[in-house]
């Protein structure tokens, strides 16, 4: 099995986020098509670890999964906390800051 | 065989992208996003990652996505109006970038492409509990314990930020 196909995976799932958070409104969905766009890095991390026998990149998916659970409880809570006073996740409703 | 299942995982984690990217209801979406965790778990398998796939399931797919699952109750959103009614600008802008990031990548990948070798034989004790935790507790002491300074920040700071405002009665 070659080392590409799971390069290549890697990528369509980057990209499938790409496109979630460029077109998606819900703030809760783009959040999560953030935790795929992690993901998909995670991935190719552990294949090229995988090729070159080596543990460290499967030490730095480790690493990356504790800031991704670090990520995940702030970001949640100031979308709890933008809720509480806008009453929506809509991101093209929340425009205080926009120019 | 192994060419077989990473066909069944690949097809899984994209539609299963994909579904969560394009459903209208914010649960839905979560629960897309677990099924693609989960076979990215099982892609993480066959490169013989047997501790991160465990983790990826345990803190991916059981905490994170339960605490996601627990903010979409909480806030008990309704589904979104007209996700997709009407075509706009933001689609087609979307759709090139997506493009443009996506060649970036195969770019990036096709450098590399026929020197990489197959899977190292001497994974199969790479990806082990013992060897990842020899590492983690040898040379990566301090990174670990500054991760665990980072994780009692987060989850005060996500304290802080979610509680409501109880000085506002003094104001």
């Amino acid at each position: 099995m070659e080392m590409d196909w799971y390069l290549g995976l890697s990528a369509v799932l980057f990209t499938i986020g790409v496109i979630g958070v460029l077109t998606r409104k819900n703030a809760i969905v783009i959040f999560m098509c953030a935790e795929l766009m992690l993901n998909s890095v995670n991935l190719t991390l552990v294949s090229f670890s995988a090729q070159l026998g080596d543990v460290h990149g499967q030490i730095l998916v480790f690493f990356a999964l504790c800031v991704a659970a670090a990520e995940a409880a702030v970001g949640l809570a100031i979308i709890i906390a933008i809720y509480r006073n806008n009453l929506t996740v809509d991101v093209s409703r929340i425009n205080l800051l926009r120019w | 065989m192994e060419s077989y299942i990473f066909i069944l995982f690949a097809t899984l984690a994209v539609a299963s992208a994909l579904g969560m990217i394009s459903s209208r209801d914010t649960v839905n979406s979560a629960l897309f996003l677990v099924l693609n965790l989960i076979s990215v778990a099982g892609v993480f398998l066959l490169l013989k990652a047997q501790f991160l796939a465990v983790v990826q399931v345990l803190v991916y797919g059981g905490a994170i996505m339960v605490l996601f699952l627990f903010v979409i109750m909480l806030l008990n959103l309704s589904d979104e109006e007209q996700m997709l009614s009407r075509f706009s600008i933001r689609y087609a802008v979307a759709f090139f970038l997506g493009v443009i990031v996506f060649a970036q990548l195969l770019y990036a990948i096709a450098s590399v492409t026929g020197t990489l070798p197959h899977i190292h034989p001497e994974m199969e004790q790479v990806g082990t509990v013992e060897s990842i935790g020899d590492a983690l507790f040898s040379i990566y002491m301090l990174p670990v314990l500054v991760t665990a300074v980072l994780l009692t920040a987060a989850v005060v700071g996500a304290l802080l930020l979610a509680q409501r405002k109880i000085s506002e009665k003094g104001n």
